[in-house]
């Protein structure tokens, strides 16, 4: 600062002028990206393709209802046979964590691979502009064309069609999304009898338009400005991380290619734009790594045609980490990347404890709460009542009678409370009182243990708890 | 660029310079601004549609009518009704009835909570259980001065209680005290004392604490056999109860253990349904026209009791 005020020759305007250089997209030119077959796009459709379950896993039934239901109302999670309980809540963090840490090993390796394959602002995007593509014309000048064009039957019955999909396209990504939290089979007999719930109606109602405006409209922009995780993977790389980058080295001094040019003498690059041409961000890959790239690979096929053309070889936009372009190191084993080790090694636990969850599901969630006040009763016999508030709720499909016994305090007798029945998801509080004769307590605390033996099976629960007495 | 507005090069500055930096003139975003006035168009609606302008007594209405107190009287409305099949149903039941049925004990206990919070709890302590020393029954132990069962509670509820032990200070002499204090310590340790129950028969302590010390629940007189003391069973303080008694009124140093009256009708209408039962008769077909004058005092309504006597019989000691 102070080098800037005591040099009054520099000019401040000059600091601006690399900046001004940078072309910023801020959506005021709409990109029409053209698309070329290759390698990284039949992997942007496999990925794609996952969102097929969106779709389609509601339908799913198994043992005569639906096989995922996230039943919200009940407050459970069918999956299959099993039922997860919001006790098992614990499970549902470490799943979170597990595909928090992928996304974060995933983008320390190569990148936005989430963004660039998998995001549904990607996914949804491309399909949009593929139908727009092949309805109002898939080069920038076809669709500058059309739209500069007169209205005209032709254009209004196109614009009406293309807006008709997009909208259906975004009903059924709603629907389809209801459908996880409610019987899918009711819900579409419910819409055709107008018997939505208007709970169901404001949430289809949101991703229709919420799709609509978000892969219609505002596309890419959406990753320039509006999504936290492109920032939060952005900052995820480090310099051994492989990108799609542009191999300067080899590729510059860029020109138009010219009959007789010598490639030894020139950069690979003949500058033909069509890796601008093809990004869905409209970006130039060959200013360096930016913000705007989402990885998707789909200029390195858009390059690697180009130069299987002019007979050079591919790779002049590649996967590349930055070590091997500016230092030219040999890429680094995952094995021998600290960072890569540690998500890995998060990731097993999350699996673990995920693994566990699901194996060590128990058929009862059993609880015993002492009362709090009073602490303990005394009884005109001399002898001391805890009292004790039991909960046990019945996570299996089937009404289980219980036996419950005392155990850990000799003398200790339970009343109030014996056998009982729980109705399948229930869960009922009942009271639990443990006297204790005068003579048989040995401390003001001694552990106690609730015993409950299921009927008809071997299966026992217990929980540990206190039976506390005046102190002596 | 194709947007050169906000090109650093090619907009005005206000004239000031700090240090070769211009401040640039830019204007403020359009949707930063449209939300500006957005949020001014929302006040004047907001100020149209609700009370907002105070004026000298009261406020402008709003064209809503919406009030914080009518959305209060609403709520609890909604609450009432949810409430009411259940309280239709527990004005009809017997106590006995709702210890039986499951659902209608968990609601009574539920909502019971702070009916007891509001009117009990003062003295009888949240759980039941009165501070230790402060000299209130504790409603948690099998011990009863008026019984256990749920209609002697529900009894004592409504009815109220009030003890009376006379003052005994100008009737028994130091010595004599002396040693029914002592009796009293070891009836409670199980230990035999002769001299003593000779004494307590002697001096007409058995007509209210029985002749086996163990009271009397129909006069509310203390056991004074078992391990639970009424007020302490410190020897000063039994000392005090013997000399001062309880409730008597020509003592200026007497205990005061009054239990307040929460229902004069229902206290008239459960007696009067003893007596029909021990006389025999239908307690269906009593006509109250002679039993009640409609003067009868009611603190707690007869469903309100109900509930508060399902709650204090599950705290753990109800027979």
């Amino acid at each position: 600062m102070s080098e800037v005020k005591n040099n009054p020759n520099i000019d401040i305007d000059d600091v601006y002028k690399d900046v001004s250089e940078w072309r910023i997209n801020t959506g005021d030119i709409k990109v029409v990206a053209k698309r070329l077959p290759g390698g990284f796009r039949t992997l942007k459709w496999l990925g794609m393709s996952i969102w097929s379950l969106l779709f389609l896993g509601p339908y799913i039934r198994y043992n005569g209802s639906q096989a995922i239901l996230f039943d919200l109302p009940q407050r459970q999670f069918n999956l299959f046979h099993v039922t997860i309980y919001p006790q098992d809540i614990w499970m549902l963090s470490l799943t979170l964590l597990f595909f928090a840490i992928l996304l974060a090993a995933v983008t320390s390796v190569a990148g936005r691979v989430f963004c660039g394959y998998f995001c549904f602002q990607t996914v949804w995007t491309d399909i949009f502009t593929l139908i727009e593509g092949k309805i109002e014309g898939d080069t920038p000048q076809k669709a500058m064309k059309f739209e500069k064009a007169p209205w005209t039957f032709d254009k209004l019955s196109r614009k009406i069609l293309k807006h008709t999909l997009w909208l259906l396209i975004g009903l059924f990504t709603g629907i389809s999304f209801v459908a996880w939290f409610t019987d899918a089979y009711q819900l579409w007999d419910n819409m055709f009898s107008f018997q939505v719930s208007l709970t169901a109606i404001i949430i289809i109602a949101s991703f229709t338009g919420g799709t609509y405006l978000f892969a219609g409209f505002m596309r890419e922009q959406v990753c320039f400005w509006l999504c936290p995780y492109a920032r939060l993977q952005g900052v995820m790389y480090d310099q051994d991380t492989v990108l799609p980058s542009y191999d300067a080295e080899r590729g510059e001094p860029r020109a138009k290619l010219k009959k007789g040019d010598d490639f030894s003498k020139r950069g690979s690059c003949v500058d033909c734009n069509v890796c601008v041409a093809v990004c869905p961000t409209g970006i130039d890959i060959r200013k360096g790594q930016q913000e705007g790239c989402i990885t998707c690979g789909l200029c390195i096929d858009a390059c690697d045609s180009i130069m299987d053309k002019v007979k050079q070889p591919r790779g002049l936009i590649r996967y590349a980490s930055f070590k091997e372009l500016h230092h030219n190191a040999p890429r680094i084993p995952l094995y021998k990347r600290f960072r890569v080790i540690i998500y890995g090694l998060i990731l097993l636990m999350a699996l673990g404890g995920i693994v566990y969850g699901f194996t060590h599901l128990s058929a009862t969630e059993f609880k015993v709460v002492h009362e709090r006040q009073p602490l303990y009763i005394l009884l005109s016999d001399g002898s001391i009542q805890n009292k004790y508030t039991v909960k046990l709720l019945n996570k299996t499909k089937k009404p289980i009678k219980i036996h419950f016994e005392i155990e850990g305090l000799e003398g200790a007798t339970l009343h109030e409370l014996t056998d009982m029945t729980v109705e399948p998801g229930k869960v009922v509080p009942v009271t639990a009182l443990v006297r204790v004769p005068a003579d048989k307590l040995t401390d003001d605390l001694i552990p106690i243990v609730f015993k409950g033996t299921i009927d008809n099976s071997t299966s026992t629960i217990s929980y540990k708890s206190m039976f506390m007495s005046p102190e002596k | 660029m194709a947007d050169n507005k906000n090109e650093p090069t090619q907009v005005g500055d206000t004239g000031h310079v700090w240090d070769g930096i211009r401040e640039l003139d830019n204007p403020c975003p359009r949707w930063w601004l449209n939300a500006l006035y957005l949020s001014g168009v929302i006040v004047v609606v907001y100020f149209i549609l609700y009370p907002s302008l105070p004026l000298v007594h009261d406020s402008t209405k709003g064209l809503l009518g919406w009030t914080q107190i009518g959305e209060y009287k609403e709520d609890l409305a909604k609450v009432q009704a949810k409430r009411a099949p259940f309280e239709d149903k527990l004005a009809k039941m017997s106590v006995d009835e709702i210890l039986a049925d499951k659902e209608m004990l968990n609601y009574a206990i539920g909502s019971s909570k702070v009916l007891y919070g509001d009117n009990c709890a003062a003295c009888h302590g949240a759980g039941g259980a009165p501070a230790e020393g402060a000299g209130y029954p504790n409603l948690t132990d099998d011990d009863w001065l008026y019984g256990g069962t749920v209609d002697e509670i529900q009894m004592s509820i409504a009815k109220g209680r009030q003890g009376l032990m006379p003052a005994h200070e100008k009737l028994l002499k130091p010595e004599e005290v002396d040693q029914l204090v002592k009796f009293v310590i070891d009836s409670s340790n199980g230990v035999k004392n002769e001299a003593g129950h000779a004494l307590f028969t002697a001096k007409g302590c058995f007509a209210c604490h029985g002749a086996d010390a163990k009271g009397i629940k129909e006069m509310g007189s203390a056991n004074l056999t078992d391990k639970i003391w009424r007020f302490s069973g410190e020897e000063s303080e039994i000392r005090k109860t013997i000399l001062h008694g309880v409730n008597d009124a020509n003592d200026k140093q007497t205990r005061v253990a009054v239990m307040p009256q929460w229902s004069q009708k229902l206290a008239v209408m459960l007696e009067a349904k003893a007596y029909a039962i021990a006389d025999g008769e239908d307690p269906n077909e009593i006509d109250w026209s002679d039993e009640l004058d409609g003067t009868e005092a009611e603190r707690l309504s007869e469903t309100d009791i109900k509930k508060l006597t399902v709650y204090v019989h599950q705290f753990g000691g109800g027979q």
